[in-house]
Formats: C-alpha cells, sequence, structure tokens
C-alpha cells in the first residue's frame, strides 16, 4: 500500500497515537525531569530531564503533545514559548558540560504565535538554540515522533543525526498555513501535503533525514511498546556511531549536514 | 488585555488601516501612504526624505542598491557570487517561471546582495537583503550567500554587517528553505567563536525564519524606526487570540522596550553610527591605554 503525505496527516493525528510522556518511560531509565529556563518559567511544551539510556546517562529534550485536554493544556498543545527554547538551551548546555549526548524528541506544531512569545522573543529564542546546538560540543541526535513544524521544531533538530518515525512529517510550515498562504484556502490543506515534500522518504532525498524509524503495524498508535523498542534500537546504533567520533570531527559534520542543503545553479566563474 | 493597552498608551490608538478605509484609491507612483501612520505624502517629497515618512518617521523599505548608496563608501564594493540562481528543490509548480518574472522586473537575481565594501575607509563584509524579491524570502542563494559571506568574513577575520528584510521562509523551497536557517546560524556560530564583530540592521520588514535565525544573533543588533519586526505573522496570532493588534505591536520599538533591539537609529545617522561601532571594534584602534 501507498501512504500518502496526506494518509500521513491522518495517522499522526489519530487518538492514542504515541507522545513522549509515553515513550520516556519505555526507553530511559529513572528519568528526572528538570524545570526551568532560569530566566522566566518553565514551559510545559518542552520536557527535559536526565536520565540512562541502556546505562548509559544522556540529556532527554523533548516536545510534549498531550495525549488528552488535561495534558494539552499544561503542555499548550506541543506549541512552545520562547521560554521552553530556552530551557531546551539551558539543559543541552549542561550537557556538553558533564558530557552527555543530547536525545531531542520533536513533535510540534510549531513554535507558539502569540502576543507574550513576541514579546519574549521567541525568534531570538529559537536563533540561539540553532546557533548554540550547531557547536554544542556533545552528540546530539533528534528525532521527528509525529509533526515537526517550522522554526519550532527545527530548535531541537540541529543535530548529528536526524531520525523520522515512518509516518512523522517535517516540514517549513504546516500544511494548513501553506495552503492558507499560498491559496488563501487553509481546507487545501491535504493537497498541500502532498505536493510539500515533507514525508521521511522525500526528506531522505533531499538530504535532511537520515534515518528512517520503522512503525508498527497501521502506525505506532496500534503498539506503542513497539514503536518504542524500534526507536530505542535506533537511538543506541546513532549512539555508537557518533560517540566513537573525535568531537572536532563530530562538529565539522554537523556543520556540513547542514552546510550542503541548498539546490542553485552559478554563473561560470571567469 | 493589558498588554495592549500598553502599548496602545505609549503608540497611540487609532489603526491606520480604521484611518484610511474610506479614501479613495489614488495612484501609487505619485503619492506614498505610509502603512505606519496613514499619512500620505508626494512621492518626490517622500524620496527627498531618504524614503522615511514625513509624519511618522517610520522608514520604508529600500532597494539593496539603495541602501548600498548610502551606506558604503563610493565605488568600494566587491559583489560575491554574482549569477547565482535558485533551482526549484520541490519542484513547485510555477516556481521557475515566477523567480524569473521577477528577474527581469526588479533586475536582481534573488533576494540579497553581498559583498566585501568600506565603510569609512574599513573593511566589512556586507549582506543586504531586497524586499522586492519575493519579499526577500529565504531559500537556496539567499541562505548560500549569506553562509559563504560570513565564511569568508570569518577566514578574512573581516567584521559582518547584515541589514535584514524578510518576509520568512520561502515556501516555494519547501523543507530547503528551512534549512537556510541552520546553515546560515552556523556560519554565523563560527563567525562568532572567532571573536569577529557581527552587526544586524534590521530593516522593514524582518519576520519569520530571518529573525528566527541570523538576524537575531548580532552583537549589536540595531533597527530603524517604526520598521516591522517579529516571528509570528500578525494574522496568525490576530487567529489565535481572536483579536485585533495594535498597529505598533512588532515595531522596531516594541523591540526595544522588550529588550531585543540594541538601539534604533534613523537612516541619515547609519552610516555614521555604523563606522564608529567598527572604529570601537578595530583592535588596531590606537587608544594610549
Ligand atoms: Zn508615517
Amino acid at each position: 500500500m501507498n501512504v500518502t503525505a496526506s494518509d500521513m496527516l491522518d495517522i499522526i493525528r489519530k487518538k492514542g497515537r504515541p507522545t513522549v510522556n509515553d515513550y520516556i518511560p519505555l526507553i530511559f531509565d529513572d528519568f528526572f525531569e528538570l524545570h526551568g529556563d532560569r530566566l522566566y518559567g518553565d514551559d510545559g511544551a518542552i520536557k527535559g530531564g536526565i536520565g540512562y539510556f541502556k546505562g548509559t546517562p544522556v540529556t532527554v529534550i523533548a516536545q510534549v503533545k498531550g495525549r488528552n485536554l488535561e495534558e494539552n493544556k499544561a503542555s499548550n498543545f506541543g506549541m512552545p514559548h520562547p521560554e521552553g527554547y530556552r530551557k531546551a538551551l539551558r539543559l543541552a548546555r549542561q550537557a556538553e558540560k558533564f558530557k552527555r549526548p543530547v536525545i531531542c524528541l520533536i513533535d510540534t506544531a510549531g513554535a507558539f504565535c502569540g502576543v507574550e512569545a513576541e514579546q519574549r522573543g521567541q525568534g531570538e529564542a529559537i536563533a540561539r538554540d540553532i546557533m548554540e546546538f550547531m557547536t554544542l560540543r556533545t552528540p546530539i541526535i533528534s528525532i521527528i515522533l509525529g509533526e515537526g513544524g517550522s522554526g519550532g521544531a527545527l530548535a531541537l533538530g540541529v543535530c548529528d543525526e536526524l531520525a523520522m518515525l515512518e509516518n512523522a512529517i517535517y516540514s517549513v510550515i504546516s500544511p494548513r498555513g501553506f495552503a492558507s498562504l499560498l491559496w488563501k484556502d487553509a481546507s487545501r490543506e491535504r493537497e498541500a501535503a502532498d505536493i510539500m515534500k515533507i514525508t521521511a522518504s522525500d526528506l531522505k532525498k533531499l538530504g535532511v533525514c537520515d534515518c528512517v524509524i520503522k512503525e508498527p503495524g497501521e502506525g505506532a498508535h496500534t503498539d506503542k511498546e513497539a514503536a518504542a523498542a524500534f526507536i530505542k534500537e535506533y537511538i543506541g546504533a546513532a549512539l555508537k556511531r557518533k560517540l566513537k567520533k573525535g568531537l572536532d570531527e563530530l562538529l565539522e559534520e554537523r556543520y556540513n549536514k547542514f552546510r550542503v542543503i541548498g539546490e542553485f545553479t552559478e554563473a561560470d566563474k571567469g | 488585555m493589558n498588554v495592549f493597552s500598553v502599548v496602545r498608551k505609549r503608540w497611540g490608538s487609532v489603526s491606520p488601516e480604521d484611518n484610511n478605509a474610506k479614501k479613495p484609491d489614488i495612484p501609487t507612483d505619485l503619492l506614498f501612504k505610509c502603512p505606519r501612520c496613514g499619512t500620505v505624502s508626494f512621492s518626490e517629497e517622500f524620496n527627498a526624505n531618504g524614503k522615511v515618512c514625513v509624519n511618522c518617521n517610520y522608514h520604508s523599505r529600500l532597494t539593496a542598491r539603495e541602501r548600498l548608496d548610502i551606506t558604503i563608501d563610493k565605488g568600494s564594493l566587491v559583489e560575491f557570487d554574482k549569477g547565482m540562481l535558485s533551482k526549484n528543490p520541490i519542484n513547485f509548480p510555477g516556481y521557475e517561471e515566477k523567480q524569473q518574472k521577477l528577474r527581469d522586473r526588479t533586475g536582481l537575481e534573488d533576494a540579497v546582495v553581498t559583498g566585501k565594501c568600506r565603510i569609512r575607509n574599513r573593511e566589512v563584509v556586507i549582506i543586504v537583503m531586497d524586499s522586492h524579491f519575493l519579499m526577500a524570502s529565504m531559500g537556496s542563494v539567499v541562505g548560500e550567500k549569506i553562509t559563504r559571506a560570513f565564511e569568508y568574513a570569518t577566514a578574512n577575520r573581516l567584521p559582518v554587517i547584515a541589514f535584514t528584510a524578510s518576509g520568512g521562509a520561502r515556501m516555494q523551497e519547501g523543507i530547503v528553505s528551512l534549512m537556510q536557517m541552520a546553515k546560515t546560524s552556523g556560519a554565523v556560530a563560527r563567525h562568532n567563536e572567532a571573536g569577529l564583530l557581527y552587526i544586524t540592521v534590521m530593516t522593514d520588514p524582518t519576520t519569520g525564519g530571518v529573525t528566527a535565525s541570523f538576524a537575531s544573533l548580532g552583537d549589536i543588533i540595531i533597527a530603524e524606526p517604526k520598521v516591522l519586526i517579529g516571528f509570528a505573522g500578525r494574522r496568525v496570532i490576530e487567529g489565535t487570540i481572536k483579536q485585533k493588534l495594535p498597529d505598533e505591536f512588532q515595531s522596531a520599538e516594541f523591540m526595544l522596550e522588550n529588550g531585543f533591539v540594541d538601539m534604533i537609529v534613523d537612516r541619515k545617522k547609519m552610516r555614521r553610527t555604523l563606522a564608529h561601532l567598527l572604529a570601537l571594534h578595530d583592535s588596531d584602534g590606537g587608544g594610549s591605554v
């Protein structure tokens, strides 16, 4: 069966699709959540903490989509404010200090768009994460679990390896936003999804996604333990690949991973 | 919401759209209508004033050439990467044609001019975005030229001055556009680690993915008066909060107030301000202490 991008939109929106609240206990041991950005507040849309991955201490930074209304209220439906991105940066620097790898779990429609978010510098907060993650001296593995929406996802997506779950999408803007921006008609969301090149296999071809993580059955919602096991297997292999590299080599490769993306022609140089 | 009442008190409460909604259409080439205060002035007068609104001091958009003319030492520009053109990475229908039309109309190849130049005889790498080309959205060419400009500056130990303007990501290039945020910010990071100066000048409008990447990463961030600066689009926010935002929301002044801009500088003082800042960072400044 050929699953299109718009089918994937349905799959990742299925009630019961596992979120980081399901995955963290299944993948990490002795997870301690750490709160706050030390500047303004604690953003429930980004959960951060430390724990063991198969015996290795790691830092986890994860975007929280709620499984019910109550969780969604606490996590603002997974749409972070600037303090969420600043918490992410604080924990990333802490990981660097203690030489812990960072595992980012991405699942957001995008950074929150609101008055307070603008006042507290949403743009600056995202920009700072992107820049500092680029030179963070510890391995970073990012995984898109469902939706990877725009700069709000990229803030946790500057990494040594980017993986996507089989049905996850990653886009410059949500398909809905794309349709309303370019065609002034948000209802053409599915059509937008199908032309935007947002699936894991599209993004692998474009050099954005490094690995596609298999989902069980019709999607992760059909067996969350199995989905977690696939993710766990991937993280283990990715960490093995990255931990054996020297930090300078790692950073050079991280820089180049993004450096080469772009398609243009050049006038012949005389 | 008390946030709005504070903003309104400070910058006045009348939105220009409300103010001018009923005025008849006027030929745009003869007259300039200020998007901030709604004042209509003769183009001649407006142009003579450096494309600044005579009533409210809103600093309107310049072309990259106009910007270079008033900023750098005459004849000092060595332009980088002329002739670089975007391909169509996600095969977006009509994108090539759209680009070609804009090239013909604007004489630009894409939305940014980069190069090496002098400002009051100090060498600097300059980046000027031009909103007349697809609202200076960031696609492959914008991302690559800015990245190369920073890499050149890092290799040659030069400061960078970037005049930013952008509607955000280039939707027609999809995810490739998003990745330019990471690419450019990576190049800024290396320039930063080399201990070199980066000055951002935010001009109208600096928004979206450009605000959320290299534009917000300057050591010193300058803005022109009354320009639009923000991350999310105003309509998106209005849709979320189901309320109309005051016109002054996301202005340069709003950003200064909230701590995201170092200073607001009038266009006529910009060149001299930049020259002073460059001098202050010159390690060979000739001080006697
Ligand atoms: Zn005005």
